[in-house]
């Protein structure tokens, strides 16, 4: 299934089975193995050009960002930094604000995670374990707000958030994103699978509700946990509109935006804007290599039926 | 806990004893508090996120068409004039609104159709047996590391005319392509399919592995001859995925921003102005009613799309088991 997807798939294991051949079948086969070793080879060449096509504007990326501006600007372009300098990656991280933004985007992420986290645990364990008027109609209206693009709400939020006094904070970064309607209804999902059972076995031990939640709900739902976690995680770090509107200067601009100001500069700093490129996405590389299965998880969630 | 009060009482309490709600039978009015207490509960616990959902999601959705009835003054300072829905059919029926449309339309129709066939053909590519295939996966799922910034900057100082590849290669335009009126939405496009192929890969992907391995081998033991099979057999049983992927992808490319706002800044001339674009200009400007009547609109759009994919596609989906 999903998370099995990046493993691949080994060789299968022929077996092989003496039998009397003829002389004219060994040639048919010989001739079989060759063809067959030859259709191999074509389709490594066509997996490798395709990954050379995908790979190619993140290499070029990298090798620019150790050039320095005359020699990006060479042409034939130099496609192996030779005498790599690292200069331009320390003017991104002092000069070019990227440390801060970094350490904002850390930040605002973090706090939108935990936040979509936790109320969508809380109301997650109310849909699927509590019984309640207007139960459904209050459901109906968590759905609806998937309806709502943020793009629509920007206009009033804006005002909201200054009334607020969060105009420029960190506050009003996170504030309209501690709620999620898909978390939810993801979580709702994942609780409805936990046996009933347990819930009045709990009950007889004397566990509240909460307790049962936090000690027995959580733990089995958590490969749902960690997708909504990838997922509002992503969301949360790849923000644009929202940030862009929402702050003035660069104490309170995230990665994304910090990027925004690294491209504005001169082009004979063009390096600067390669090295500020890698800092901004290596992050995310790391993360994604250690939790690949749960990122190939939270984005699929919902898409593949079963 | 669901059940009501019924006439065989004895049963319920029985019930209720086995659940360790009540001590006793016969002790309905602790049970009735029990309910009241969790509903109590179930309101608690809903509170948070119903408290963010009403501040930022419903009351500025309504506030939106509020705002469209009143004219945003020239100056600020002045009160804004109530003008009915004038605002909404000037700004809806003027060329500015068309062209955002058309434009925001054209992008979808660019990227979302090449993403998802991209994305499947990496897919089918990648779903082999092949020594070091996991290489070529991960490769392949590389760009969901990327945002839209990230892409952005890198297509954009790629693209630049005079520290970007283009000329050297002998693709020089005049004026350059992301100031180029018949380009630049293209080199937007381009941008964009290229930051979202990972995340297509990996849906794609997801829905390949889902499909049993008993049914493709059961059509290679009938001879189906590659093509017939993933006409008749692979891709019926992926349109699930497929019609995820199409819905979502309408919808995302129908809020694009980053790409515009890094590259183009809707230019030029406005080939590149996408309704979200469009909105922020409005609002850059303070022009909150337009800025308002454009989010209708985009809500509107969003809404039409959604229902009309859900109507027309899945019908034609297979949902099999």
């Amino acid at each position: 299934m999903a998370t099995e997807f990046l493993k691949g798939a080994s060789a299968p294991a022929v077996p092989i089975i003496d039998l009397v051949v003829s002389e004219e079948d060994r040639v048919a086969i010989a001739k079989r193995h060759k063809r067959r070793r030859a259709s191999v080879a074509i389709r490594y060449v066509f997996l490798t050009l395709l990954a050379t096509i995908i790979l190619f504007p993140i290499y070029i990326t990298i090798v620019n960002s150790l050039l320095t501006p005359l020699q990006i600007a060479a042409r034939p372009p130099l496609f192996f930094p030779t005498k790599p300098t690292w200069g331009a990656y320390s003017d991104a991280w002092t000069a070019g604000h990227m440390s801060l933004y970094l350490m904002n985007s850390v930040i605002v992420t973090f706090l939108i995670v935990t936040g979509q986290i936790v109320t969508a645990t809380c109301a997650a364990y109310a849909f699927a374990f509590l019984e309640f008027p207007l139960k459904r109609t209050l459901f109906i209206v968590f759905l609806a707000t998937l309806m709502v693009p943020f793009e629509v709400t920007v206009i009033t939020n804006l005002t909201t958030v200054v009334n607020l006094g969060w105009y420029n904070s960190y506050a009003g970064l996170a504030a309209p994103f501690m709620a999620t309607g898909f978390g939810a209804f993801l979580l709702r999902q994942a609780f409805l699978g936990v046996p009933r059972d347990l819930r009045d076995a709990a009950a007889l031990d004397g566990y509240g509700h909460w307790r049962f939640m936090v000690r027995v709900a959580v733990p089995l739902a958590r490969p749902a946990m960690a997708a909504l976690a990838v997922f509002s995680f992503l969301g949360a770090w790849n923000q644009y509109l929202w940030p862009l509107i929402v702050t003035k200067d660069s104490r309170y601009r995230t990665l994304q935006i910090g990027l925004r100001q690294l491209r504005a500069t001169s082009l004979d700093q063009v390096n600067v804007t390669f090295a500020g490129v890698v800092i901004a996405a290596l992050p995310l590389i790391i993360l994604l290599v250690i939790f690949q299965k749960q990122l190939v998880r939270g984005l699929t969630a919902g898409a593949v039926k079963g | 806990m669901t059940a009501d009060i019924a006439p065989e009482r004895g049963l319920i309490a029985e019930g209720l004893i086995a659940e360790g709600l009540i001590a006793e039978a016969g002790q309905t009015k602790r049970f009735l508090n029990r309910r009241r207490k969790e509903a109590g509960l179930g309101y608690l616990m809903l509170a948070p996120s119903l408290l963010i959902f009403s501040v930022f999601v419903f009351y500025p959705f309504f506030k939106n068409f509020y705002l469209g009835f009143f004219r945003t003054p020239p100056f600020p300072g002045l009160p804004a004039r109530y003008v009915g829905l004038d605002q909404f059919r000037e700004v809806l029926t003027s060329d500015y609104f068309t062209n955002s449309f058309r434009v925001t339309i054209v992008f979808a129709l660019l990227t979302v159709p090449a993403g998802i066939i991209l994305g499947l053909l990496l897919a089918m590519v990648a779903n082999q047996r092949l020594k070091g295939i996991g290489a070529y996966r991960t490769i392949f799922s590389s760009t969901v590391a990327t945002s839209v910034a990230v892409a952005s900057v890198i297509f954009g100082t790629l693209l630049n005319p005079q520290v970007g590849l283009l000329p050297w290669l002998g693709l020089t335009t005049n004026p350059s392509i992301l100031e180029n009126p018949k380009y630049a939405l293209f080199a937007v496009a381009v941008t964009t399919i290229w930051q979202n192929l990972g995340l297509s890969f990996i849906v794609m992907s997801s829905g390949l592995q889902a499909i049993p391995d008993e049914i493709i081998e059961a059509t290679e033991v009938d001879g189906a001859r590659p093509w017939t099979r993933f006409w008749r057999v692979t891709l019926p049983l992926l349109s699930p995925t497929v019609f995820f992927a199409f819905v979502v992808g309408s919808i995302v490319a129908f809020q694009t921003f980053g790409q515009i706002d890094l590259l183009t800044q809707g230019g030029p001339i406005d080939k590149t102005n996408v309704l979200t674009y469009a909105i922020y200009k409005a609002l850059r400007d303070q022009n909150e009613g337009k800025a308002a009547v454009l989010a209708v609109a985009l809500f509107g759009v969003t809404l039409l799309l959604t229902t009309a994919q859900m109507r027309i596609l899945e019908r034609r989906v297979h949902y099999g088991n």
